[in-house]
């Protein structure tokens, strides 16, 4: 299994996610925003968390007009797998490969520390591994991360079963405790907290690691 | 040429910062400041003959979300 995980300046979590789909069993490329095709025969596309351009504008806005950005919506529309965590979760949204839209956490603050999550839903690789209502451990590092959308279009990514993760102590004011959402074939997942920063013994919490190790095994084609 | 943009969010969506100032007004003892949005300005200068369609499409694929934003154009 191939991956590649998007470098942009400002990602600072992009060796973190290479690392874990290593450790996972994937080879892994990184590709520089400035680059226009991916390598040939990539399965997955990760696109890491940090504070590309700086947050310039919007967090993911400037990213979201990156020349790879264009290749990786391509990638999206042939069916293939993308993972956004953190930043790349705001950059899916504003390249609106994932709807809603991420805003300034509620109460002002930057915030940083573990946070329990339920897994809603099973069926995609992504949350397989834990099965639905499972309940893990895995930080969050953001000053952006309260998810919104309109009302129809939350009602319909609950109606299909789009939330994937929800919050257990809603951190930030996302809209009904959304933490993490995927696309309608279920193969992008957009996520604020940070599974590659729970996924070695040295973390002191491995709950990340069962999404990365779960992935080889149940990615199929498109 | 110049032409302002102004981004703000759209009625609706809970505006934290803009919460944050009417509290920090009401203890500064401005009494009565009912509601606080805060937006930006963005201020282009452009190529004459630009036109504000142009302008429009900038908004639209860059300078404002419109999941959550509005905008609205100032030219001369």
């Amino acid at each position: 299994m191939k991956a590649a995980v998007i470098v942009f300046p400002g990602s600072n979590a992009d060796r973190d996610l290479k690392v874990a789909f290593e450790n996972a069993g994937f080879s892994v490329d990184m590709v520089w925003h400035k680059d226009t095709d991916l390598p040939s025969g990539i399965d997955m596309i990760g696109i890491p968390g940090g504070f590309s351009f700086g947050d310039y504008l919007r967090c993911g806005a400037i990213a979201a007009q990156s020349p790879i950005t264009r290749a990786v919506a391509a990638h999206a529309e042939r069916g293939g797998y993308v993972f956004g965590v953190c930043n790349g979760f705001q950059v899916l949204t504003e390249t609106g490969l994932l709807p809603g839209a991420l805003l300034r956490n509620a109460g002002l603050k930057f915030i940083c520390r573990t946070t329990p999550l339920r897994v809603e839903r099973t069926g995609t690789p992504w949350t397989e591994a834990y099965g639905a209502g499972a309940e893990i451990d895995i930080p969050i590092s953001h000053h952006d991360g309260n998810y919104t959308a309109d009302a129809d279009t939350l009602d319909r990514l609950e109606g299909e079963g789009r939330v994937a993760f929800r919050y257990l102590a809603n951190p930030n004011g996302s809209a009904r405790d959304i933490a993490g959402i995927v696309s309608g074939n279920g193969r992008i997942l957009g996520m604020m907290p940070h599974p590659e920063r729970a996924a070695e013994n040295a973390h002191g919490n491995e709950d990340g690691a069962r999404l990365f190790a779960h992935l080889p095994g149940a990615l199929t084609a498109a | 040429m110049k032409a302002r943009v102004h981004v703000m969010l759209k009625e609706g969506v809970l505006d934290p910062q803009g919460e944050a100032v009417r509290h920090a007004l009401g203890s500064l003892g401005f009494d009565g400041v009912q509601g606080v949005r805060q937006g930006k300005v963005i201020e282009l200068d452009l190529a004459d003959g630009t036109t504000e369609d142009t302008v429009r499409e900038m908004c639209e694929k860059l300078l404002a979300n419109t999941v959550i934003e509005s905008y609205r154009i100032e030219m001369p």
